[in-house]
């Protein structure tokens, strides 16, 4: 009996989510374009950097040198300039990311065997995009030193690093964004789904109606959790599908595993949002609550800026996030294969706040009523 | 007159539901100061594994190195391991290792091998780790050729200087943007409900037999939330200069004429979601769609833009978030530089043709 009753809240509130063809899709299509769009869209690899040259010398292992850079797909030759005061312009005015300049004495001190100065102007604007690109530039220098020491017969230093990358060895930032994205997604269209369905109720007055009757307000959690759940469900399996066979990110981990992960995090944020819908009077609040929740959520999970380089009191206060665990459980399960047992540390959070908020979404439904 | 009438209705009804001052003025305090302290790109005290197969006096000097460096917290580990362990559960970044013949390769001819592993995961920050490992290491033979008395023989030296940061600090180019993203949301969240608001509840047949003409409905919408939304810009930029201490290099006059500019877009763009939709639930959940997330990722804020394939640069053109965060780096970090903020402030003013002649256009005194 009260199966039928669940049900029945179930395919009621599917059919408003899915009634009309704006509302389907709102739901169904912008996941899909995000996810292909922000998967191009979102990588830390720089190519392309612009740059210009200013080389006041003459000899050919300046030009070798700048032919280094111009033969590398991270960079992109824009202009060649011949006065110094060619350089504040061009950086000002954003045309190039970065100036090399070759005073007259590259050539003489390099075949002396003194130091010659290369000098790097970077525009700073962008603060991670200049270290990245000096990176960029330091590893062609070096490069470009060792040719040079062994063309000319001389040792190298007497050490070297060896650098390897564990897990994502080429480095490739899209690896550790596109599993982000599935969390970033999933996370959207659960808070779509549910933060607003009891504030329209509400606003409109059919919750009250809702109350007396005979649902209990555990039934009417499951009844308004479960559409949301089946989505959710839904648009991760075909996040996950995109991320594996279009964009080729490995997907070392078991199935299972990720679906565990995908479970507990939707669990906890139908709660969230449900708790939020639950709280507000009308749907502008309820919009609002789902923004103040969505937007820290995402920027605090550790989604694009590391969580470590968080003032401590910051970190602590992640930890309520369940984005930040189904971030590592994401990338953990598709990058390093890590197994369900050494995860236990990321499923439990992510229980708790899924328990805590479904039950203060259940007692909210309640309250209040006037 | 009527207009008059129009714009005090409305702000009372901002006044009845707070939710809209909180969005004008808590939000972006909240969300600026979690994020201005929270987002940070600059790894500082990376938990480092440090192996060494035979100590002694070469390796000493080495993992000094390491420790005096302010990016790294090095811990021993007697075995690899050990160490791999560790890099597998997380507790450290990366490993620098030196095998038992590290010495005698030293002082030898050939070079010795320093083995570096960095956990890959997070690409960028295995970049970040890398480059601050390459800086130790140089600057360790550099010690070591002083020791020996001698000069380190590297054919080209790389001189640096970066411009507008000169210390790099993420927090200066993070905060400018963040403001361009949060302004997004109050824009939008200000006016993405208030006509779907009069359609859904009826008022809006109400308001159709008064003489009331549809450009004074839309004005009187568009005023209060602007007064709202620049008072919130006002608060931003204040945070920004005074909390975080972004420099402010140009002038503060031009800063308010593109917040202005990317406010009437911003605002332009919940009005047409509004009228479009015709309902608060999907006019809310539209808002969320096209809001945050490319003004997060699509922006320029955090992730480059010339980076990115031609046709997702192409699709950038859309964001309004795209041309504001450039002009508020520039103006912010560079000063008033005209080439830049021109054309971005062309852009927006386009952009803001079109939004808000499209409001006018679909919103017509008619019942379907």
């Amino acid at each position: 009996m009260w199966r039928q009753r669940i049900l029945a809240l179930a395919k009621k509130e599917f059919f408003t989510l899915l009634k009309d063809k704006k509302s389907r899709f709102v739901i169904i299509g912008p996941p899909i374009i995000q996810l292909l769009v922000f998967g191009y869209a979102a990588t830390f690899d720089l190519s392309h950097l612009p740059f210009a040259v200013y080389n006041e010398d003459r000899g050919s292992p300046s030009r070798d040198l700048i032919a280094h850079f111009s033969g590398s797909p991270n960079f992109k030759a824009v202009a060649t300039l011949n006065r110094e005061a060619q350089v504040a312009p061009l950086i000002n005015r954003r045309d190039a990311l970065l100036v090399l300049h070759i005073g007259p004495q590259f050539t003489r001190n390099l075949l002396l065997g003194q130091p010659a100065q290369l000098q790097v102007i970077v525009d700073g604007r962008n603060s991670n995009t200049a270290v990245l690109a000096l990176n960029y530039v330091r590893t062609i220098v070096n490069r470009f030193n060792q040719q040079w020491a062994e063309s000319q017969g001389r040792t190298g230093p007497p050490a070297r690093l060896e650098v390897r990358a564990w897990f994502n060895p080429n480095l490739l930032s899209r690896w550790f964004i596109v599993p982000g994205i599935v969390g970033l997604l999933t996370l959207v269209v659960t808070m779509l789904v549910t933060a607003l369905s009891v504030a329209r109720e509400r606003e409109q007055g059919t919750f009250d109606q809702l109350l007396v009757t005979p649902l209990r307000p555990v039934d009417i959690l499951i009844g308004k959790a479960l559409p949301g759940f089946l989505i959710g469900v839904g648009e991760a399996t075909v996040i996950i599908v995109v991320a594996v066979l279009w964009f080729e990110v490995p997907l070392l981990g078991n199935l299972l595993t990720l679906y565990v992960g995908v479970i507990l995090f939707l669990l906890s944020a139908i709660g969230v949002g449900l708790m939020i819908s639950s709280l507000s009077v009308t749907q502008q609040q309820g919009l609002l609550g789902a923004f103040l929740f969505l937007v820290p959520a995402i920027i605090l999970s550790g989604f694009a800026t590391p969580i470590a380089n968080m003032p401590p009191l910051v970190q602590e206060l992640t930890l309520i996030n369940p984005m930040r665990y189904f971030m590592v459980i994401l990338r953990g399960v598709f990058l390093e294969g890590v197994p369900l047992s050494l995860l236990v540390q990321q499923l439990w959070p992510l229980a708790a706040i899924a328990v805590v908020t479904l039950t203060l979404a259940g007692a909210l439904f309640r309250r209040r009523m006037y | 007159m009527r207009l008059r009438g129009l714009i005090r209705k409305e702000f009372l009804q901002v006044l009845r539901d707070p939710s809209s001052i909180a969005i004008a003025f808590v939000m972006p305090v909240v969300l600026l100061l979690l994020f201005g302290y929270g987002v940070s790109l600059d790894a500082k005290h990376v938990p480092l594994a440090l192996v060494i197969d035979q100590p002694s006096a070469d390796t000493a000097s080495f993992t000094g190195a390491f420790q005096e460096s302010q990016y790294f917290r090095p811990t021993m580990k007697a075995t690899m391991r050990a160490a791999e362990q560790a890099l597998l559960q997380g507790e450290v970044n990366g490993i620098v290792r030196l095998r038992a013949d590290f010495s005698r390769r030293l002082h030898g001819d050939t070079s010795a091998p320093i083995q570096v592993i960095v956990n890959g995961v997070n690409a960028n920050d295995a970049r970040l780790i890398q480059g601050y490992v390459e800086g130790v290491w140089v600057n360790w033979l550099e010690d070591l050729a002083r020791a020996r008395g001698e000069e380190l023989n590297i054919p080209i030296r790389l001189q640096q200087r970066v411009w507008f940061n000169s210390e790099l600090r993420s927090r200066n180019y993070l905060v400018p943007g963040l403001i361009a993203v949060i302004m997004t949301l109050i824009g939008a969240l200000l006016t993405a409900m208030v006509m779907a608001r009069e359609w859904e509840r009826g008022t809006m047949e109400a308001l159709m037999v008064t003489p009331v003409a549809m450009r004074e409905v839309l004005l009187g919408k568009l005023i209060p939330y602007f007064l709202l939304g620049m008072g919130g810009m006002l608060l931003s930029v204040i945070m920004a200069v005074w909390l975080f201490g972004v420099p402010l290099r140009g002038s503060l006059a031009v800063l308010f004429v593109a917040a202005s500019l990317f406010l009437l877009v911003a605002l332009g763009m919940g009005l047409l979601i509004s009228i479009v939709a015709k309902n608060q639930f999907v006019a809310g959940q539209v808002a969320i769609i096209v809001t945050f997330l490319p003004a997060f990722i699509l922006s320029g804020f955090i992730f480059d833009i010339g980076s990115m394939p031609q046709i997702v640069q192409l699709l950038t053109h859309l964001i309004a978030a795209r041309y504001f965060v450039s002009i508020l780096q520039t103006v912010f970090l560079a000063g008033n530089v005209w080439a830049v903020l021109v054309p971005n402030a062309l852009a927006l003013i386009a952009m803001a043709v079109i939004f808000l002649g499209l409001s006018r256009r679909r919103a017509r005194k008619r019942l379907d």
